[in-house]
């Protein structure tokens, strides 16, 4: 066994730059996906953090479909026996600011221990928490908000925007005296308590016991599937390199298999032989993968965290920290991940030990019939993944829907290739050309697989990229609706939004003040504006569904307008009733877009808010320019007349620049994973080239011998290189397509709530193009070079050796 | 019976360690060996009225309801119980609801020769989780309770519950309530700290205790001590050990050490058989460590040597379960004692700071 796996190995020997393509391609496959996989649970180590020390993780809770819980029910639970604590949760505006506020018993909350810390760690103690003036706890990111609010403490695990403080304060600060949104069912009740459907037959039971702890973890659930499913096409893709290397590296030890076999070792023995090999090769490019992963996750986690606290506001710090679960869940990835591509190489090495005569390239050639085992499968694949698309709703649909399509359509690339090669034929009369496209027929079986993973990485890139720039181009569009004043004045105050209103009725401008409150439906909280009836709304704000006579209904019938987000969670069409607070239903008589927001949104007229609603606050005010005046006059005026500082008085462009800055950062990470995809896939494409090359000297020889010289081969191979390429290029621009079409119809609607329309564009496909060409060219080069720098002593050679 | 809440040491290393909810509370009993602020302090001299003084005194800083009870199976195998419920003020006031200053603290155990096993309750005053009620009589903390049919402690029922066990005993008495000191007002530092402290310590008990092996019935005596302060502690005082003895001959003998720095201050009462409390005056009671027990990771006394020279009474009292670590938020050692040499007899022991 010893000498066998000695003999064996010594193959890589010989061929070492193929070793290192394999273990290279092997290790960059593992290093995404343990990137993806760090990233993603470093994200998801920081929301269960600070859920477990904070909140009730795992608890279940009782709540009150009444909507709150008089106290004197919890004191009911407590005299029964049952450990239990209570939680009021609620909308609390801090001067301008509305944040959620936890109100705990401090005494029995699970996550007191954490306050408790962060209060000590102040020099002080449970006194300052239960007696005023009472302490308050937020993230360190939004004590700014609770400035006036003196006695403030940060405490970094809970999600910016939460803040939390004990009972006695909060009942106050949100005026619910006496009474609690739930209760949490402590862990290690004692035995033979009474049944709570005897004690509480009012209360439900709900495991849903975070509330506001837990929106981090609801909002960003969808970003990291989308991460992961990433992460999983680049290790596929790095698979198709494995699996080319080791068939081909079996291919190449047939003497040597022969040789072992009439030596007396048995088809056991050098199976095992391939096994060691296999496990030896995944461990160490495993390694090597995880190494290059952590790095990489270590450069992307600052800007994945960015994204999150962006676009969720969720608290993910942006240092890694080395997980063992990580380690050695990447390691068996890897080593089933090599397991599965060298499949196929155990049934070749199975072959071959038991049938040692029979020739190499009729066992490679391609035939009609294998033609129909892919097409079969490719068939299925598709059948699935729509199947999987009308019938499993949710995220996961789309996704099945996705890897179907993506791989059936990768696996009816070599019939495709294989029926224009004998298209060709039939066409072809020059010689050589004939000889060429032939030839390249026969290599299919050889390259197919790489060229599969070249199809994969271009469609992917086509689609994440036509639904990013889709994105982009949407969002420009309803961000310059949405900011349709040419100025926006922050204000702390109703005073000074009153005193800007005066002033631009004075001076032939018009204000747009944002009168707003704040609410929380079941699952999030929910943002009311108030709009003035201004022309600019009718013509300027975009809708995506409206009643006829819409704003009419808005302004002249208390009618309500919701965002997308909204609807889609909800179920709400225009037309239907909605709840906008426990006391106020009303008609939505439209929908609009609301980008990049994962809570709801609603507005009504501001005549309504004002009649239903108390509590309403205004942060900014937009204002139009008077005719002929411009901005940067209208912006000196107005802080002129009204004394305001320079910093209170922002131009429109300016929030639309910061926004679509932040936009931009969010899809850094994809971006930088799209290359690497496609870099995989080159290194794919140059491995199975490189593979070929033995294997294609007998054929080369010939054709060598009937003239045509080393550097016209040489071209010749880089021709076809790029045809394949080309060809693979035209296939892909569908799929892509059909990839960009499901991310913007399916799979955003499902994780963020919004479907986005789909633009096109050519001049991004011309650039990939050119990139698909480069790769292809870069990893036909060293074998074109090998094959112009060929002593003709080898080729000739290839004669006398020949079997 | 003072304080076992009381040892600084004990407190900060519990507020770092943050085990539970309450460890944070600590550092607003750490300063109960200073100052008093606003709280009102005990006084010489004030008689003390019931039901009334039964009830809880929010204006003071500290106060506590302690039972223990010495306890016997049908099959004579000794075991002891302890219900306390402890009233900790932040601010001298009570008011409705969360916004109540007052918490509540209760423990309770079981205690075997081979097995100890407790629990802890703590919830805030104002909402009616915890608290007292005079007429009729009630303490309780969540479904911990001892209760009274009228205003008097003659007969009580008491409950408890934690995860591993319960119990529930009746208990009944016609001896009179004993006032330590002097009339109820409790010396206990040479500096004058202070409490008012008063006993019933001859109940007569009968009930059942629930262990994970199944219910059993029980008889024996039991002892209630009553006790609030406001700065129930001398700055240099950081531990205690209590004894609550109860002699076959009928007698009974409340004895305390403070262990201080500038010396120990001891002081207790002599109960005669009839039920006449007789004042110790400062040094008459004498204890002293005989054995030590590693318990918890810590060296705790669990065998003593008493003596009383003016009753001619020189004992030694043994722990029945020298593994009688209380780990609760504050953590002390409580557990039954059997006593022998010039006097036999049962009774509790109670030592903080080790």
């Amino acid at each position: 066994m010893k000498h066998a796996l000695y003999c064996f190995l010594s193959h890589w020997r010989r061929a070492p730059l193929q070793l290192l393509l394999l273990i290279a391609g092997l290790a960059l496959a593992t290093a995404l996906w343990s990137a993806v996989q760090a990233i993603n649970s470093e994200a998801r180590a920081s929301y269960a953090r600070a859920v477990e020390q904070l909140g009730a993780a795992q608890l279940t809770a009782l709540t009150s479909p009444e909507g709150t819980i008089p106290v004197e029910t919890y004191v009911r639970l407590r005299r029964a026996g049952w450990q239990v604590s209570p939680v009021l949760e609620g909308t609390w505006q801090a001067d301008q600011n509305a944040l959620t506020l936890l109100g705990v018993d401090a005494l029995s909350y699970p996550g007191a221990p954490a306050m408790f810390q962060a209060a000590s760690a102040r020099g002080l103690d449970l006194s300052d928490v239960l007696t005023p003036p009472r302490l308050i706890f937020a993230h360190p990111t939004t004590l700014p908000d609770l400035m006036a609010f003196e006695r403030s403490i940060p405490l970094p695990q809970l999600p910016p925007r939460v803040v939390l403080a004990d009972l006695s304060l909060a009942e106050r600060l949100l005026d619910q005296p006496g009474r609690l949104s739930r209760i949490l069912i402590l862990p290690n009740q004692p035995k033979g308590l009474p049944d709570l459907a005897e004690i509480v037959p009012e209360l439900r039971q709900s495991q849903n016991s975070d509330g506001a702890l837990a929106d981090p973890q609801r909002l960003t659930r969808s970003f990291h599937l989308n991460l992961t499913a990433f992460g999983f096409l680049s290790f596929c893709v790095g698979l198709f390199i494995v699996q080319g290397s080791v068939t081909l590296g079996i291919e190449q030890r047939r003497g040597t298999i022969r040789t072992l076999r009439c030596l007396g070792v048995s088809t056991a023995t050098l199976l095992q032989a391939l096994f060691l090999e296999l496990l030896i090769l995944a461990l160490v490019s495993g390694v090597l993968g995880l190494v290059i992963g952590y790095a990489l996750a270590a450069l992307l986690l600052p800007d994945v965290s960015a994204t999150l606290r962006g676009l969720y506001g969720a608290p993910v710090e942006g240092s890694l920290t080395l997980r063992p679960t990580w380690v050695i869940s990447g390691l068996v990835m890897t080593s089933l991940g090599t397991g599965a591509a060298g499949a196929q190489a155990f049934v070749a090495m199975r072959r071959m030990a038991n049938a040692l005569s029979r020739s190499p390239v009729a066992s490679a050639r391609m035939t009609w019939r294998s033609q129909r085992i892919f097409l079969g499968a490719s068939a299925v694949l598709i059948a699935a993944g729509y199947l999987a698309l009308k019938l499993v709703p949710g995220l996961i649909g789309g996704f099945a829907f996705l890897g179907g399509t993506l791989l059936g359509a990768a696996l009816l690339l070599p019939p495709i290739l294989f029926a224009m090669s004998s298209a060709l034929l039939g066409v072809l009369r020059a010689p050589l050309w004939r000889w060429l496209v032939a030839d390249s027929r026969l290599q299919l079986p050889g390259i197919s697989l790489s060229l599969m993973a070249l199809l994969l990485a271009v469609a992917t890139n086509i689609g994440v990229g036509t639904m990013v720039s889709s994105f982009r181009l949407t969002f420009l569009d309803w961000i310059e609706q949405r900011l349709p004043a040419d100025a926006y004045v922050e204000v702390t105050s109703a005073t000074t939004a009153n005193q800007i209103m005066e002033w631009a009725m004075q001076n032939d401008a018009r204000a747009l003040p944002q009168y707003r409150i704040d609410s929380r439906t079941d699952s999030a909280p929910l943002r009311i504006y108030g709009i003035v009836d201004d022309p600019l709304y009718r013509t300027h704000w975009p809708l995506l569904e409206a009643e006829a006579r819409v704003w009419d209904r808005i302004y002249d019938e208390g009618a309500v307008l919701i965002s997308e987000q909204l609807a889609r969670r909800e179920g709400l069409q225009t037309g239907d009733q909605i709840a906008l607070t426990p006391d106020w239903t009303t008609q939505i008589a439209g929908i609009y877009p609301d980008y990049g927001n994962p809570d709801g949104q609603a507005v009504v007229a501001l005549s309504t808010l004002q009649a239903r609603a108390s509590g309403i606050t205004v942060s900014r005010v937009g204002v139009v320019a008077p005719p002929g005046v411009s901005t940067a006059d209208l912006m000196q005026r107005l802080r002129q007349d009204l004394n305001l500082t320079s910093d209170k008085v922002v131009e429109a462009e300016m929030i639309q620049r910061a926004s679509v800055a932040i936009f931009d950062r969010t899809f850094v990470v994809t971006g930088a994973l799209n290359i690497l995809t496609l870099g995989v896939a080159g290194f794919a494409l140059l491995t199975s080239f490189l593979s070929q090359w033995s294997k294609r000297l007998p054929h080369l020889a010939p054709v060598w011998a009937m003239g045509i010289t080393r550097p016209q081969l040489a071209r010749l191979e880089l021709m076809r290189s790029l045809a394949f390429a080309v060809v693979t290029f035209v296939l892909a621009l569908p799929l892509g397509l059909l990839l960009a079409w499901a991310l913007l119809a399916v799979i955003n609607v499902e994780a963020f709530g919004w479907r986005l329309p789909m633009y096109l564009f050519p001049m991004e496909w011309g650039r990939l193009f050119a990139m698909t060409l480069i790769v292809a060219a870069l990893a036909s080069l060293l074998p074109a070079l090998r094959l112009m720098r060929m002593s003709p002593a080898t080729l000739l050679g290839v004669f006398a050796s020949d079997r | 019976m003072i304080a076992n809440l009381l040892h600084p040491g004990k407190i900060i290393a519990i507020t770092t360690l943050a085990l539970a909810p309450l460890g944070a509370w600590a550092q607003g009993f750490a300063n109960l060996g200073s100052t008093a602020e606003d709280f009102t302090a005990p006084r010489p001299g004030v008689d003390l009225i019931f039901p009334n003084d039964h009830a809880a005194h929010p204006d003071y800083r500290i106060e506590w309801w302690y039972l223990t009870a010495n306890l016997k199976t049908a099959a004579g195998e000794d075991l002891g119980i302890q219900w306390t419920l402890f009233r900790s003020a932040l601010a001298p006031s009570e008011v409705d609801g969360w916004q109540s200053p007052q918490i509540w603290m209760g423990h309770a155990a079981v205690t075997t020769k081979s097995d100890h096993r407790f629990s802890e309750r703590i919830g805030r005053g104002g909402t009616g989780q915890a608290g007292i009620s005079a007429a009729p009589f009630s303490a309780w903390i969540d479904d911990w309770e001892i209760t009274s049919s009228d205003a008097t402690l003659d007969e009580l029922t008491v409950k408890a519950r934690g995860q591993s066990f319960s119990y529930n005993l009746h208990l009944r008495t016609d001896a009179p309530l004993i006032l330590h000191g002097d009339a109820g007002y409790s010396v206990k530092s040479a500096d004058g700290q202070a409490s008012y402290y008063y006993a019933q310590p001859a109940y007569e008990v009968s009930g059942t205790i629930t262990l994970p092996q199944g219910p059993v019935a029980v008889t024996g005596a039991a002892w209630l001590d009553r006790e609030w302060s406001s700065q129930p502690l001398a700055e240099d005082q950081d531990g205690w050990d209590w004894f609550s003895l109860r002699l076959d001959d009928g007698a009974k003998l409340m004895g305390f050490v403070l262990r201080g720095e500038r010396g120990d201050f001891t002081s207790g009462t002599w109960i005669t058989p009839d039920g006449t409390a007789q004042p110790l005056a400062p040094g008459a009671f004498n204890a002293a460590p005989r054995a030590w027990s590693q318990v918890e990771g810590r060296q705790v006394p669990t065998s003593w040597q008493v003596s009383l020279p003016e009753r001619d009474l020189n004992i030694t009292v043994d722990a029945l379960n020298p593994q009688a670590w209380m780990g609760v938020s504050f953590p002390y050692w409580e557990g039954p004692v059997q006593v022998s040499g010039s006097h036999s007899g049962v009774g509790y022991l109670e030592m903080t700071g080790y």
